[in-house]
């Protein structure tokens, strides 16, 4: 185990690798900071040098007044370029960064083992891509320069400060750390309130998320002003929570402000009485004075900034993580490219497991000739899918191998290997954009009359007429807009279109009625004809007219044979068979 | 965000208060530095120590009366912020209750919980933030240019020239980066819905070998984003540069004005050291405002989307609450009433050439459905995908109006019901099996909520539950998680029945509400509901002819109009679609 320092070390040497690309922008930033901290002190000293020329009626030197006024316009002018270029140059870094790592996630993203993705709820995936990121930008590159500044301006302050008057120096950095202290022990005191607002508002969240995303339930039972009163419960006592939170926390800011004018204090105090007698002049008092202002300011800071660093580095980890997270094996540079593919396939002594303690399929063999119609059946969460992985090398075999056409299938291009295939999955998936773009999906350079002809195939054609702009129809996101039947039927119609010599369907019996599913069933025969097909079925003329039927239970494969063979076992099957299909 | 102002009410003492402590917090600021020019002046000038002392004293006073105003003010600020937000979300939550099924389509579900989460935190924030410094800076910059003048009215003239100048600068940078704020949210959020649709759809891009086009397509969409951001990033970072320069060039003037002045013997060494620090306090307050109001305009553009949600009206008006639409609906009261004679009950049930079209939809959805239905009858609703099933039986709760004819229930039009007092009649069961957290009593009280134990056992008798509820450890006790993941689909399908049986309901309605049920399970299920009681009217709606084949009638929906209605002997030698989908499940 690394301890938390040595790990954010090494975070930070990785966001370093990031920001290098730009380091002309990081050095830029640098000196600009460095260059505006120095002159915003030493804009003060003029001030203070102007003051001491303006001493009483009569007593003023206006050529000398006019001289640091001019000195002081070009300090002005330069202290606000640089600011400008600090600025500038920040916001460059920190947006290419983002933008590169974003890239560069989404790009891993492409390339992940679809264990990882579908090892990772999607949010938290997308937080890290969108919040992660935003989160590192802005902590790690603000809070930088802010620290940088700060640190700049104290060490430049206590110079300058120094320079003028030791006594009055001292003054200051004596009672200047009670506010880090008084800071310190506020936010150590509110901890615990900030906590109990966060639980009730998870609280809060978690009953809204359950009320409001059911509210049709909830109006069905009339139950709506018993959901209110709990909610004012819950609302009640975030309401108590949230106040204590807020309040104590917003000490800090009135209690430092009063630490800083104890300073400020202290300094006209030790100044004056200097200054009386002849330590120092009124102009060098006034220029102390605004030190003392200055100096204070970072101190209230820098705790700040400190969190929000290491915010920043956690969020940033979050990220590598993902970057650097084991792709798929690469492609062989050697890989062959299948084509003509004929629809054998072959498996053999197949192993594969999800987790490695966990067995699941072991030392299974199918051949499957050309043409031949393979369907895969078992109840519910039965791992049906597992099949699917395997065949279309979504995932890799633990041992033994896979082979279409004679080819180990990792050993051809995954490109020409997912070609072969045409596959309807049962959770329809469409991208956001028009309807034709998500039909060509699989054949880009598809032509108008051949969209319209497999969408007909398909059963599509006479809802997608209907819709608004027919072909044209921008789907939003996840298809929204389209009942789960419409969009199964595009995601059929993709297939239609490209029609290759194998076939991956999951038959979905939930969405689609018996009779539009009677057509698709149809469209489907005519696909399959001289086809390899592997069919998740749900209904029983499909399972009959299988030439081979894979039996899953809890993952494994455990019967497989054809329908009569399997009745025979009065295994697995035969009891499937009679509880789901007999009487019907 | 005006509108939103109102939840302050209750707070009218606390939301003047806060400013006003926050100003005096500020108007002892000011003194600060009369104070050092008195110091300056009297102090050293005339050698005077314990001058000094009293008047180091005097500042150690303000700074603590300050504090004192400063704590006060946080005080109120948070308690009206955090009350504003209690009422407000309160409200949120009462008119999202209230709103009828066409709204909830409109906005969605998630759109409606953000909106009472981050969003009301977000004006929360902003209301407190308000509160707090909104005014007080306005009046420390003003303050300074009032005290300027008490000292040298010459010398405050500059003031009057750079603080509206500052003004426009601050808030002309502000108006021309708002909408592009905008802007980059919506790009954030095209880069957002890409990454997520490339995780959900992941297994279609690989099928499709589409990996490097979405790439393409995501990088273009990042460097839009990032091009957008670094523009206005550019605008906003003129705002600190270019009130740098205003300030100190002010400050340049002053001190030249200061120099004849006090040449002149208008003013003293002190009091132009005083007018210097009223400039920088200024400036000061500059950043802070900066600040601020990126916060409000984070706020306010949260509260507008929150003001969204309360501007929509429900579209549907129950009787009781006092409207026009009532008296119309009375006259609609047609057919049936027949008060005098008892002898002719009404129907349980009648659709009277009844259409439904859905908000913002072209065509309808349910064209001419006309039937009627006695009380105790079983009637069963078949028909492919989308032909109208479920939006037929959503008209009898009047989860959305009929947008022609009439739906009565009883002889008397939904329309003229109170809205507890029908939906009181009714138990429907969703396509959609969801329970909530809580006890599986709980649950179901929300069918009947002074239902006893007997009612309850009775009712997961009738859903086939009982069995595997009297198998969990706590039996009615036992605890459901959050959607009842801890329960089967076909377990939670049934206590969702129960849940609509236990209340003993006129009318119980079955959307499809089986599917995840074996088929002796579903058969003992209909042959319990069955025998449930005389008076209760029952729809149950299904895609298996084999659900509703001993169904009273049996009504075959095709795009959303009746292609038959009969018992299933009659059906299936009369009607063609009946016809069809029997024997393609056979």
């Amino acid at each position: 185990m690394k301890n938390k320092g040595a790990k954010q070390a090494e975070t930070l040497k990785k966001v370093l690798r990031y920001i290098r690309k730009y380091w002309l922008y990081l050095v830029l930033s640098i000196a600009a900071a460095a260059v505006t901290v120095a002159l915003t002190l030493y804009l003060p000293i003029l001030t203070g040098r102007a003051i001491d020329l303006i001493l009483d009626k009569g007593l003023v030197d206006f050529p000398g007044i006019f001289a640091i006024l001019r000195k002081m316009a070009v300090v002005i002018l330069i202290t606000a370029f640089a600011q400008w270029l600090m600025n500038v140059c920040n916001n460059k870094m920190a947006y290419h960064i983002v933008q590169d790592v974003r890239d560069e996630a989404f790009h891993k993203i492409e390339i992940l083992p679809l264990k990882y993705i579908d090892g990772h709820s999607y949010g938290e995936i997308v937080s890290r891509v969108i919040a992660d990121v935003d989160q590192f930008a802005d902590g790690l590159l603000m809070g930088f320069t802010q620290f940088f500044t700060g640190v700049i301006t104290i060490i430049g302050t206590l110079g300058f400060m120094l320079s003028i008057n030791v006594g009055i120096t001292g003054v200051v950095v004596l009672i200047t750390p009670l506010s880090f202290l008084v800071a310190a022990f506020i936010a150590k005191k509110t901890f615990t309130m900030f906590k109990l607002q966060s639980e009730t508002r998870g609280e809060q969240t978690a009953f809204i998320d359950e009320m409001v995303g059911n509210q049709k339930i909830v109006q069905a039972f009339s139950h709506e002003d018993e959901a209110l009163e709990k909610f004012d419960e819950i609302n009640d006592r975030l309401q108590g929570a949230s106040l204590k939170a807020i309040f104590f926390s917003s000490i800090t800011n009135p209690s430092t402000r009063f630490v800083n004018n104890l300073v400020y204090a202290g300094v006209a105090i030790c100044g004056a009485v200097f200054a009386i007698h002849k330590g120092i002049t009124v102009g060098q008092l006034s220029c102390f004075l605004s030190y003392a202002n200055q100096y204070t300011k970072p101190f209230n800071e820098i705790s700040g900034v400190v969190t929000e660093l290491q915010n920043a580095l956690a969020c940033a980890a979050r990220i590598f993580e993902l970057i650097e997270e084991e792709p798929q094996i690469p492609e062989a540079d050697n890989a062959a490219v299948l084509h003509q593919v004929d629809g054998t396939v072959a498996l053999n002594d197949v192993s594969f497991s999800y987790v490695p303690d966990k067995k699941l399929i072991q030392h299974f063999n199918l051949a499957v000739k050309p043409g031949q119609r393979i369907a895969i059946v078992g109840p519910t969460g039965c791992g049906k899918t597992t099949v699917i992985n395997l065949l279309m090398r979504f995932y890799d075999v633990d041992a033994g191998a896979i082979c279409v056409s004679g080819h180990d299938i990792r050993e051809v291009t995954r490109k020409s290997l997912r070609e072969s295939y045409g596959m309807v999955l049962q959770e329809t998936w469409l991208k956001t954009g028009t309807i034709r773009e998500n039909i060509v999906m699989g054949k880009p350079d598809a032509t108008e009359e051949e969209v319209i002809a497999a969408a007909k195939a398909s059963h599509a054609h006479s809802f997608i007429k209907r819709l608004p702009n027919a072909y044209d129809t921008v789907i939003t996101e996840d298809g929204g807009n389209l009942s789960q039947g419409q969009k199964q039927l595009l995601c059929i119609t993709r297939v239609m279109l490209c029609l290759p010599p194998m076939l991956i369907l999951d038959e979905a019996t939930s969405s689609i009625d018996t009779r539009t599913e009677i057509r698709i069933q149809k469209a489907f025969a005519t696909m399959m004809k001289g086809r390899t097909s592997f069919i998740v079925a749900h209904r029983l003329s499909t399972i009959r007219e299988a030439d081979v039927i894979l039996v899953m239970k809890d993952g494994n494969i455990i019967e497989q044979g054809s329908h009569e063979s399997l009745l025979a076992m009065k295994g697995f099957y035969a009891e499937l068979y009679q509880s789901q299909f007999a009487k019907v | 965000m005006k509108k939103l102002l109102v939840f302050l009410k209750d707070y009218k003492k606390e939301t003047v208060l806060a400013p006003l402590f926050k100003m005096l917090e500020a108007g002892f600021e000011l003194f600060v530095p009369l104070v050092m020019a008195a110091v300056i002046d009297r102090g050293i000038a005339q050698e005077d120590i314990p001058y000094v002392l009293k008047m180091g004293l005097v500042l150690v006073m303000l700074g603590l009366i300050g504090l004192t105003c400063s704590i006060t003010a946080q005080y109120f600020a948070a308690k009206a912020a955090v009350g504003f937000s209690t009422q407000l979300k309160h409200s949120l939550f009462e008119h999202i209750q209230e709103l009828s099924f066409s709204e909830m389509d409109k906005l969605g579900t998630s759109t409606m919980i953000t909106r009472m989460t981050s969003d009301a935190n977000q004006v929360q924030n902003g209301v407190n933030m308000v509160l707090r410094l909104f005014l007080r800076s306005p009046f420390i910059v003003f303050g300074a240019m009032v005290m300027a003048f008490t000292i040298d009215v010459k010398a405050a003239l500059v003031f009057v020239v750079t603080i509206p100048l500052l003004s426009i600068v601050v808030f002309g940078i502000m108006m021309i980066t708002m909408p592009l704020y905008k802007k980059v949210q919506a790009g954030l959020d095209k880069v957002l819905g890409k990454t997520r649709e490339n995780l959900t759809g992941v297994r279609v891009i690989r099928a499709f070998h589409k990996e490097e086009q979405e790439t393409a397509e995501f990088e273009q969409d990042n460097s839009a984003l990032t091009h957008l951001q670094l523009f206005v990033g550019k605008i906003s970072a003129l705002t600190n540069p270019v009130t740098y320069i205003i300030v100190n060039v002010a400050t340049i003037v002053l001190i030249y004005t200061g120099a004849v002045r006090v040449d002149t013997g208008y003013i003293t060494q002190g009091e132009v050291v005083a007018l210097v620090n009223y400039m920088s306090q200024i400036l000061i307050e500059l950043v802070k405002l900066a600040n601020l109001i990126i916060t409000i305009t984070k706020a306010l553009a949260c509260a507008n989307r929150i003001q969204s949600v309360f501007e929509l009206q429900s579209s549907m008006a129950w009787k009781g609450s006092g409207d026009g639409l009532a008296e119309a609906g009375r006259s609609l009261t047609v057919s049936g009433q027949d008060e005098a004679g008892k002898s002719a009950l009404p129907y349980a049930v009648e659709f009277d050439q009844v259409g439904l079209t859905y908000q913002g939809a072209g065509a309808e959805s349910l064209s001419d459905i006309d039937f009627k239905v006695k009380k105790g009858e079983t009637i069963g609703i078949i028909g492919g995908t989308g032909s109208g099933k479920s939006s037929l039986v959503h008209l009898i709760p009047r989860f959305y109006d009929a947008s022609r004819g009439s739906v009565r229930i009883d002889g008397k039009d939904v329309r003229e019901y109170g809205m507890e007092e029908l939906r009181d009649k009714i138990g429907m069961v969703m396509q959609k099996a969801v329970l909530f957290q809580g006890t599986i009593r709980e649950n179901l009280s929300w069918g009947k909520p002074d239902a006893t134990t007997e009612e309850m056992n009775w009712a997961l008798e009738i859903s086939q539950a009982k069995e595997f509820v009297d198998t969990k450890p706590r039996g009615l006790e036992e605890l459901i998680a959050q959607g009842g993941k801890n329960l089967s689909g076909g377990q939670r399908q049934r206590l969702t029945i129960a849940r609509a049986v236990v209340r003993q309901p006129e009318i119980l309605i079955l959307d499809d509400s089986a599917s995840a049920l074996d088929y002796a399970t579903d058969a003992r299920l209909r042959k319990a509901i069955r025998e449930m009681g005389e008076g209760t009217t029952v729809f149950i709606v299904s895609q298996r002819t084999s659900s509703i084949q001993y169904a009273d009638q049996i009504i075959v929906l095709e795009d959303g109009r009746v292609a038959g209605i009969g018992t299933h002997e009659e059906l299936l030698e009369s009607c063609e679609v009946y016809q069809e989908i029997h024997y393609s499940q056979a």
